[in-house]
C-alpha cells in the first residue's frame, strides 16, 4: 500500500508539467498573462482551432508522421534481414560492422547537420520528407538493428531448421514464421523508432523550409513582434503529445515482455 | 547460441550497409574534408592539416564546455538511474492498473525535444509558471536567467522528469522476466526485501540497465534543443553545452573548417566513451554465458 501510494505521488509530479501546458493550452492569452491560474475560469478552445483550420499549422503534424513513418517503414525493411544475419551466422567483420553501426547512434546530430544540408542540396531532396527519413535512419537503423538482434537471439535455431526441413523456403519462412516469433520486439522497435524521430528536433528543421516543415519548426512562429502568443503555444506542444500516447497505447501489450529487449 | 561461420551473411547486411553509408560516411567524409583545410571560395582552399584540430583543442570555451558536458551527463545518469529502478519496483505489475501505469510514465517519453524545452521554460516562469511562481512565493530568489545554479537546476530537474520513464520502463520489463518461484525461495529463506533487491532483482536488470545507461549517456551528450529553448545556454554560457557551442560556431560564424575539427573531436571523445561502455557489456555477456 505504502508503495502504491509513493508510485502515485510520483505521477502527480511527473503529470503536473504536462497538465501546466493543457491548463494554459485552453486559456486566452489575456488569461495566462494576467495572473496565475490553477485551471482556466474562462474556458476557451480557441487555441486548438486556431491550429485545426489553418493548413499552414496542421500540415505541420502531417509532415512530422509523414517521415516518422517513412523513417520507421525504411528502417525496419533494413533492420530485419540485417540483424538476423547478426543474430544467427558469423561472417567476416561482423563485430567490427555491429559497432560501427552502433558509433551513427552516438553521431551527434549537430555534427551532421550541415553536411546533410549539402548532402540533400546536392541531390535535390531538400525540403522532401524522404530527406528526413533517410536524415533520421542515421541514429535509427543502428537502434533497430540493436534491438532486433537481441530478440532474434531469443528465438531457439531449431526453430528455423524444423521450417527448412517442413521445405520452407527462406522468404516465406521469414515473412510467415519468423516475423510473427518477434512481434514483440517488433512492436518495441517500431516504438523506438517513432520516439528518437519524432522527437529530434536539429536535424528535421535544418532538411526542411516549408513544403515538409515539421510541428516543432513551425511552433517557433508563435514568438512574433507582439511577444509570444502562449496559448497557441501551449495548444500546439499539447497536440504534439497526442500521436505518442496513441503509440504507447498500441504497444503497451509489448512492452512488459519486449522493453527487457530480449536480454533478461 | 552457436553460431554458423557464413559469409553469404553479408547479404543480409548490404541494405542497411548502403543506407548507413549514404547517411553516415559521405555526410563525415565532408566534415573531414573541411577539417583540414581553409575554405575561401568555390576553388581557393588551403591545406591546414592539424592546425584547426590544435586550435580547437586549446580553446578555453570548448574546454569549458566540455566539462559541462561531463558535469552533466553524469549528473543526470547518478540521478536517473537509481530514480528509474525505485519507479519500476514500485509499479502495480497486473490488470488495468498495469497498462494505465505503463502508457502515463512513457508519456513525457515522446514529447518532441523542443516541446520540453517549452514546457519547462514556461514552467520556470515566476509570473505564468507553477515552479517559478512557487519558489518565489516561497521566498526564494529563483530566476534560470540570471542565476546560473537556477539555471542546471531547472535542466537537470527537466532531464530527469524527461528520461527517467526510459530506465523506469526497461527496469520493469527487467523485473517482470524474474520467475515467482525465485521469490518463494526468497520468502522461505526469510530473505530480507534488500536482500531480494540485491541478490534476486538486481542481477537480472544489469542488462537492461547497461542498455539504459549507453542510451542516456549517448543522448545527454548530445543535448540541444532542451536546452537551447529552456536557457539559450545561458546565463552567460554557464548552460552551453557541446552541441551548443558547436552549433553556433557552424552556423553563427560561418568558421567551418574549425566547427568541423570540434565536430570530428566531439565524435571521437562520444566513441571512446561509448567503446568502453560496449566492451564492457560483451565481457559481461561472455562471462555469464561461460558460467552457464
Amino acid at each position: 500500500m505504502k508503495s502504491r501510494i509513493a508510485f502515485i505521488v510520483y505521477l502527480v509530479i511527473m503529470i503536473l508539467p504536462i497538465y501546466w501546458l493543457i491548463n494554459m493550452s485552453l486559456q486566452t492569452n489575456s488569461e495566462i498573462l494576467g495572473e496565475l491560474s490553477f485551471w482556466p475560469k474562462n474556458l476557451t478552445f480557441d487555441n486548438y482551432l486556431n491550429i485545426l483550420t489553418d493548413d499552414s499549422w496542421y500540415m505541420g503534424y502531417v509532415n512530422s508522421m509523414t517521415y516518422v513513418f517513412m523513417n520507421m517503414a525504411i528502417s525496419l525493411t533494413v533492420a530485419l534481414p540485417a540483424a538476423y544475419a547478426f543474430s544467427r551466422y558469423k561472417f567476416v567483420g561482423d563485430k567490427h560492422l555491429f559497432f560501427w553501426l552502433l558509433t551513427n547512434k552516438m553521431a551527434p546530430p549537430a555534427v551532421f547537420a550541415l553536411p546533410f544540408f549539402q548532402l540533400y542540396s546536392s541531390v535535390g531532396l531538400f525540403d522532401t520528407h524522404i530527406a528526413v527519413a533517410l536524415a533520421h535512419t542515421l541514429f535509427n537503423v543502428a537502434l533497430a538493428v540493436w534491438i532486433l538482434e537481441g530478440f532474434m537471439s531469443g528465438v531457439p535455431k531449431e526453430i528455423d531448421e524444423t521450417a527448412y526441413i517442413d521445405g520452407y523456403s527462406f522468404p516465406k519462412f521469414f515473412v510467415k514464421i519468423y516475423i510473427p516469433l518477434i512481434r514483440s520486439g517488433i512492436g518495441v522497435t517500431a516504438f523506438f523508432l517513432f520516439m528518437f524521430s519524432w522527437i529530434e528536433l536539429l536535424l528535421a528543421r535544418t532538411l526542411t523550409s516549408t513544403g515538409a516543415q515539421p510541428i516543432q519548426a513551425i511552433m517557433t512562429r508563435t514568438q512574433g513582434a507582439s511577444g509570444i502568443d502562449w496559448g497557441t503555444l501551449a495548444a500546439a506542444g499539447v497536440l504534439t503529445i497526442v500521436p505518442g500516447i496513441a503509440v504507447v497505447y498500441f504497444v503497451r501489450n509489448h512492452i512488459a515482455k519486449g522493453f527487457a529487449l530480449g536480454r533478461t | 547460441m552457436n553460431k554458423i561461420e557464413n559469409n553469404k551473411a553479408w547479404f543480409f547486411v548490404i541494405p542497411v550497409f548502403v543506407v548507413v553509408a549514404f547517411s553516415a560516411v559521405i555526410p563525415l567524409m565532408t566534415v573531414v574534408n573541411y577539417s583540414v583545410q581553409d575554405i575561401f571560395g568555390a576553388n581557393s582552399a588551403f591545406w591546414t592539416g592539424t592546425e584547426w584540430y590544435r586550435e580547437m583543442l586549446r580553446n578555453p570555451d570548448l574546454q569549458a564546455a566540455l566539462l559541462r558536458q561531463f558535469a552533466f551527463s553524469f549528473a543526470i545518469l547518478a540521478i536517473e538511474v537509481p530514480l528509474g529502478i525505485g519507479i519500476a519496483l514500485l509499479m502495480p505489475k497486473k490488470g488495468w492498473a498495469a497498462s494505465a501505469a505503463l502508457v502515463l510514465v512513457a508519456m513525457p517519453l515522446l514529447i518532441p525535444l523542443n516541446v520540453v524545452g517549452t514546457i519547462w521554460q514556461i514552467l520556470a516562469r515566476s509570473d505564468i509558471g507553477l515552479l517559478g511562481w512557487s519558489l518565489s512565493s516561497l521566498g526564494m530568489d529563483y530566476n534560470i536567467n540570471a542565476n546560473a545554479a537556477d539555471a542546471w537546476f531547472t535542466i537537470i530537474l527537466m532531464d530527469v522528469w524527461h528520461w527517467t520513464p526510459l530506465i523506469a520502463l526497461l527496469s520493469y520489463s527487467g523485473l517482470r522476466a524474474i520467475p515467482d518461484a525465485y521469490y518463494q525461495a526468497a520468502r522461505i529463506d526469510r530473505a530480507s526485501r534488500w536482500a531480494v533487491f540485491r541478490y534476486i532483482q538486481l542481477p537480472k536488470l544489469t542488462n537492461v540497465l547497461v542498455i539504459g545507461v549507453l542510451l542516456r549517456f549517448m543522448d545527454s551528450f548530445m543535448i540541444y534543443a532542451e536546452p537551447f529553448v529552456l536557457t539559450g545556454g545561458g546565463p552567460g554560457s554557464s548552460t552551453t553545452f557541446l552541441s551548443q557551442a558547436l552549433t553556433t560556431m557552424a552556423v553563427g560564424q560561418f568558421d567551418l573548417g574549425p566547427a568541423a575539427a570540434f565536430s570530428i573531436i566531439y565524435f571521437l571523445i562520444i566513441l571512446a566513451v561509448s567503446w568502453v561502455f560496449y566492451t564492457a557489456i560483451m565481457t559481461l555477456q561472455k562471462d555469464k554465458s561461460a558460467q552457464q
